[in-house]
């Protein structure tokens, strides 16, 4: 290179000016090629220091059911991908062990509760002393009479409805009623109450429907669903159709009427979260409509609402959000096993 | 009207009689005012939706007249029978799962015995614990959801809860068979005298030279056995085992049917007579007020209030005295 270099002291200075431009050009590049690479996103830093520490805790009806596995199992992905604490305190179908878990609760002042209400009274007044205590409660696809920072959950009345609709669509006959059995779940539940709402508002306003039977399956027991169903086809031989409260229970409903050879000629239908069951029995005959709320949208739903109220920074009860859950029917035309989703292949 | 005589033949009104009574005025009322409920359709109905219960209530019977009481016998009739369906389900065979299920029946059945027997822990407190600690072994890990369903492997013994012979379903020849063979060991072999005796008095039972721990060890494994057979013919009637239902009232249903029937809590007195007679009596009840579309809160009441005629039945007839009164009353 130095060997390149002849001539006077004015080439040198040139060479001298063209070799600071070139540097200087090259510099700039480079500053210009790293200010396209990368910034600081200024709400980063923020959004995950928010979530170190903080505590979320579900408190379910029943732990070991496809809905509460499901939900937890989507809630417990998120807590760990954010760094912060998820627990589950199961009550197992005890609402006075609920009721505790609650009180003692308030007390240790997680920042999130996620609470699944075995009935629209019990635990109303106890969300209302967590809320005040400090604590957002966010309520899951079962509610009380209270409402609280949020709620994630069907529109169990609109479940009805629809349900009823497919019964009327089979049904309906104005000389002759189609006679509806009605199987609920424990007469103070919201699946039971707002569900037979639902109903009502369809079967009422039918004269082609005539509703034989309003019977509870208890705690949502195959077991009762079966002899209930069993009696009723005694008394009315030639009952139209079903409405069931939940896939699990209806499986012993469609038991009764697999034993009675009248599978064919008494319509099902029943609702759920839209896990493996549901297209186990679309598949085998034991239901003909299925109403589902969506474990999987649901559990994006809930994780949202977690999400905001571990950042609101407003007073507790100020904001209050309700997500109904957009609901997918299922009819054995539209069945197709990729629709209905197992704890393996939740994401 | 020869039964109402029969009925009322020898000896005074015990409490065997007034149910008996009591379930005879029911059934003629119904019979009246409800239509359909007297048909040969809906008597088969009736009497299958109670048999799981009374099936249940014969193994307690055992318990029961040995002056104990067994409260882990929702426990297990749910996790034996949904292990058979989750192991059956995994393809190990009908034959190897009914034997799991049956061992760990029996495992249930000697670990209540054990405590009660040797250990001598109270039965109420012995088999309420055993009870928690088995269902929350079903809920820790034997199987992925709580409701098990019933698996195509198994369809070859299905019949036990589904299907009929003559009309009359299995489940209500199941609940038959069972009172046959627990009249029988009762009434006709040695062991059954000896679950009298223990019930009646203990002390002189081991006095007379009766192993009374032995008996008092085969007493729950009976009752558990009971109820893991129970268990299927349920699983197979409903096509899944919910292992929820030890959470639920069921366990007093049993109790209520065996009390009902008359057979004292304080031990050594009834049969299966009392059992069926309580079941019966209870199906009935049930059945008619599904009928007449009663709402379950209303169900529930009448069911409390029957149980409360019948013991106050009982008490005001044959008062209970120092010299009648039993040590173990409950």
């Amino acid at each position: 290179m130095a060997g390149m270099i002849k001539g006077g002291p004015e080439m040198k200075k040139l060479l001298k000016l063209g070799m600071t431009a070139a540097l200087g050009a090259l510099i700039g590049t480079a500053q210009l090629a790293h200010a396209q690479n990368s910034m600081d996103d200024p709400l980063r830093d923020d959004y995950y220091a928010n979530f170190e520490g903080r505590k979320v805790v579900f408190v379910p009806v029943f732990m070991g059911l496809d809905l509460t596995e499901g939900w937890s199992k989507i809630m417990a992905r998120q807590a760990e991908e954010l760094g912060y604490d998820y627990e589950v305190r199961n009550s197992n179908f005890n609402t006075a062990a609920g009721a505790q878990t609650l009180t003692s609760l308030i007390s240790e002042k997680p920042d999130v509760i996620v609470v699944q209400n075995p009935d629209v009274q019990s635990y109303a007044k106890l969300l209302r002393q967590a809320e005040k205590a400090g604590i957002r409660v966010i309520q899951l696809n079962m509610k009380t009479n209270y409402q609280t920072t949020g709620f994630v959950g069907a529109d169990v009345e609109l479940i009805g409805e629809k349900q009823a609709e497919a019964a009327v669509a089979k049904c309906s006959n104005k000389e002759n009623p189609g006679k509806v059995l009605v199987l609920a779940g424990p007469p103070t539940s919201p699946f039971s109450a707002y569900m037979l709402k639902g109903y009502e508002n369809v079967l009422n306003a039918d004269p082609g429907m005539n509703l034989v039977s309003v019977q509870s399956t208890g705690d949502y027991e195959s077991s009762k669903a079966k002899s209930i169903a069993q009696v009723v086809l005694q008394q009315h031989p030639d009952l139209c159709a079903i409405l069931g409260v939940w896939d699990n229970t209806d499986v012993g409903t469609a038991a009764a009427l697999q034993e009675a050879g009248k599978a064919d000629q008494v319509l099902v239908t029943t609702s759920g979260g839209g896990g493996e069951l549901a297209c186990k029995g679309l598949r085998e005959g034991m239901w003909q409509y299925y109403v589902s709320y969506d474990v999987p949208g649901q559990g994006r739903d809930l994780n949202a609402l977690i999400m905001a109220a571990l950042q609101d920074q407003n007073p507790v009860g100020s904001t209050k959000t309700v997500l109904y859950t957009p609901l997918v029917t299922y009819t054995p035309e539209t069945l197709g096993d990729e629709r209905c989703w197992s704890l393996d292949t939740l994401r | 009207m020869a039964m109402l005589s029969a009925v009322l033949g020898k000896g005074g009104l015990d409490q065997l009689r007034i149910v008996t009574l009591l379930f005879l005025a029911i059934f003629v009322v119904y019979s009246v005012v409800l239509p359909g409920f007297f048909s040969v359709g809906n008597l088969l109905t009736l009497m299958r939706t109670v048999s799981v219960l009374g099936i249940l209530g014969l193994g307690m019977a055992v318990v029961v007249i040995g002056r104990g009481i067994d409260l882990s016998m929702i426990a297990a009739l749910a996790v034996p029978s949904a292990l058979v369906l989750t192991l059956a389900a995994k393809g190990y065979g009908v034959v190897p799962a009914i034997g799991i299920g049956l061992m760990l029946a029996v495992v249930i059945g000697v670990l209540n015995g054990i405590l009660v027997a040797y250990a001598e822990i109270p039965s109420l407190f012995t088999t309420l614990a055993v009870g928690i600690g088995v269902a929350g072994i079903g809920q820790i890990g034997l199987f992925d959801y709580e409701i098990v369903s019933w698996p195509p492997a198994l369809d070859g013994i299905a019949w036990i809860g589904r299907g009929s012979l003559y009309g009359v379903p299995f489940s209500v020849l199941a609940f038959g068979a069972a009172a046959i063979v627990i009249g029988i060991f009762l009434r006709r072999t040695r062991p059954g005298m000896f679950v009298y005796a223990s019930g009646d008095n203990p002390g002189a039972t081991r006095l007379t030279g009766i192993p009374l721990r032995p008996i008092l060890v085969m007493q729950y494994v009976i009752s558990s056995c009971v109820a893991f057979f129970a268990g299927m013919v349920l699983a197979a009637s409903s096509a899944s085992m919910d292992t929820r239902i030890f959470n639920l009232t069921w366990i007093y249903d049993v109790i209520l049917v065996v009390v009902l029937g008359g057979i004292g809590l304080s031990g050594g007195r009834g049969g299966v007579a009392n059992v069926i007679i309580g079941t019966l009596l209870i199906g009935t009840i049930m059945n008619g007020l599904t009928i007449m579309n009663v709402s379950f809160e209303m169900q529930n009441l009448v069911r409390g209030l029957v149980l409360l005629v019948a013991v106050l039945a009982d008490s005001i007839i044959n008062p209970r005295n120092e010299e009648t009164a039993q040590q173990g009353d409950i």
